[in-house]
Formats: structure tokens, C-alpha cells, sequence
């Protein structure tokens, strides 16, 4: 294999390997998050506006992690770095 | 395929380049102005108001309110800003409807520009409101040794403001080209949808990140003077 292959392979599979770890935890804490805001707004439903508010901004800041990680994938598999290393 | 409309170069001469983020941004900038002169003309403050200006109220008054109740600041000085902020990414992700369009939030030159902007506004803010003392001293408000901590986290608060949007707006256009290859049939309308929604959502909670931050930089005084009033009452 030369140094092309092995670069080519490795970007996958890391690529595969960073999406797939990356979104779990995110996820987890999305469902948690959810289920908690749903379950206060049943409590208290004239907070509702409130509640919406935060878990938005809630969700969107935990939403992130999972999107560095989509960022990085998409550098690997489009954008990568190191092609320039080898294929000049 | 294309992550970054920066990538499309148009013309270039020396250090000047014209790339498709600019055009686009330049695009939404012109709608938006041209938006705003033409909804502004004839305003009145009587009951019998034109449809223009009904729309046009509806969304200021929203924004107005948003940022009361996140910022607890009556002085409405953050509205102009915020509001700026919001306005723009909203505008560009409304428009890459268009076929041809390319967002300029797509872009991570466009969305470090942004995120830089809010990053300067912070202590603008701030020294306007409480003096350059008083916001210096907020750096080492637990302790000093929070001090590179504090550092830290307002350094890292621009990049993460960046990488999500970008990644937001990027990662919905490029799901739409994948699928586009896959299923080229209805189904790349229903993810452009969903891309539409997060686009929307994106652009609201850059808003209020803006707010957050800046109302912190603003609020600290406030804080500061109520607790000494406790303890005077004590």
C-alpha cells in the first residue's frame, strides 16, 4: 500500500468511527433534556414559553458537540489536509 | 463536493477576492437594505396602519420582547445589535430557498465574522455601561485565579458560536446534495424543510447567545448594588 491508500483509508474509516461515537452522547442528552422539559411542562404548563425558550438554547448548545464532530468528519472526507502531504 | 462557498473563487486580482460568500452576502445585505427602505417609507402612528408596516411592527415588537425577557434590560440598547444579528442570519437562510442561492451563514468565514463581531460587542457593552474598571474586574469575579479561565472561556465562546452555525447551515445543504444523488424525487424537499427549521432555530439562538453574553457584561453592576443593598438591610 502506498502512503495515498493509507491516508484515503484511515480519513473513512476515522470519519465513520467520529460520527457514530460523536452523535451518541449528544443524543442521550437530547432525550434526556426533552423528556425533562416535557415532563415540567406538564407540571406547569402557563411556564411553557419559558421552559421552550431555554430547552431551544439548551438543545442547541448541546446539539453542537455533535456538529464538531460532523465538522470534522466533513473536513476529513472533503476538505482533507493531508492530501496535500502526499498528492502534490 | 463543496463545504465552503468560499471554495467558488469569481475573480480574483492580488489580495482581492471575490468568492461566492461575498457575492451572496452582498445579495442579502442589498435585500435587506433595500427591504428596509421600502417598508419604512409612509410609517404613520395612527390606528389605520398599512399591511407593511403591521408586518414590520410584529417582528420589532418580537424581538423587543425576547430581549427584555432573556436580558432583564430595559434600555433597549442591545436591540439594535441582536436584532441585527438576527435579522441577517434569518434573511440568508430564508433565501437560499432560491434555487442558485447559496447561504452565506454556510460559510465559516461569514459566521467567524459574526461570532468576532459579538466577541468585540461584549466588552463594548460592558465598559459603557459599568467603566473599564468595573468590566476588568469581572475577569476575576470568584477569584483571581479564575483568571485564565475566564480568558479562556471568551476566546472559545466566539469559535463554538462559529462551528455551530456553520455547521448547522453547511451540514442541512449538504444532506440535500447527498440525497439529491440518491433519491433525487420529493424526498430532498422534506430534509431542505427540516434544514429550513434548524436554519431558523440557528439564527435565533445566535440572538440570544448575543444577549446572554452581552447582558452579562452589562448586568454584573446591577447585581453588585442590590447585593450591598441586602446587606445594608441585614
Amino acid at each position: 500500500m502506498d502512503s495515498m491508500t493509507i491516508i484515503g483509508m484511515t480519513s473513512i474509516i476515522v470519519a465513520g468511527f467520529t460520527i457514530s461515537i460523536g452523535s451518541i452522547a449528544p443524543a442521550l442528552g437530547e432525550g434526556k433534556a426533552v423528556s425533562q422539559a416535557l415532563a415540567s411542562m406538564a407540571q406547569q404548563p402557563d411556564e411553557s414559553s419559558t421552559i421552550s425558550r431555554t430547552l431551544f438554547v439548551g438543545l442547541a448548545m448541546i446539539e453542537s458537540t455533535a456538529i464538531y464532530c460532523f465538522v470534522v468528519t466533513m473536513i476529513l472526507l472533503f476538505a482533507n489536509p493531508f492530501w496535500n502531504l502526499v498528492a502534490g | 463536493m463543496n463545504i465552503d462557498p468560499s471554495e467558488i473563487v469569481y475573480f480574483e486580482w492580488e489580495f482581492v477576492r471575490i468568492t461566492a460568500t461575498l457575492v451572496f452576502t452582498w445579495i442579502t445585505m442589498m435585500v435587506l437594505a433595500v427591504g428596509a427602505f421600502f417598508l419604512t417609507r409612509n410609517l404613520r402612528s395612527d390606528t389605520k396602519i398599512s399591511r407593511r408596516q403591521n408586518a414590520m411592527e410584529a417582528l420589532f415588537t418580537m424581538i423587543n420582547d425576547q430581549i427584555r425577557e432573556i436580558s432583564q434590560d430595559k434600555s433597549g440598547k442591545i436591540l439594535p445589535f441582536a436584532g441585527t444579528l438576527f435579522i441577517f442570519i434569518l434573511a440568508s437562510v430564508l433565501l437560499s430557498l432560491i434555487p442558485g442561492f447559496i447561504s452565506p451563514s454556510g460559510s465559516l468565514n461569514t459566521t467567524i465574522a459574526l461570532a468576532l463581531s459579538v466577541f468585540f460587542a461584549v466588552p463594548a457593552y460592558g465598559i459603557s455601561s459599568q467603566g473599564i474598571k468595573g468590566y476588568l474586574k469581572d475577569y476575576l469575579k470568584p477569584t483571581w485565579i479564575m483568571l485564565p479561565f475566564n480568558i479562556i472561556s471568551e476566546i472559545s465562546r466566539v469559535v463554538s458560536m462559529a462551528i455551530r452555525l456553520y455547521g448547522n447551515v453547511m451540514s442541512s445543504s449538504i444532506i440535500v446534495g447527498i440525497l439529491v444523488t440518491i433519491v433525487p424525487l420529493l424526498f430532498p424537499v422534506a430534509l431542505q424543510l427540516l434544514g429550513l427549521l434548524t436554519g431558523v432555530i440557528q439564527a435565533y439562538i445566535f440572538a440570544v447567545l448575543s444577549v446572554v453574553y452581552i447582558s452579562a457584561a452589562i448586568r454584573n453592576k446591577d447585581n453588585n448594588l442590590s447585593e450591598s443593598n441586602e446587606l445594608k438591610e441585614e
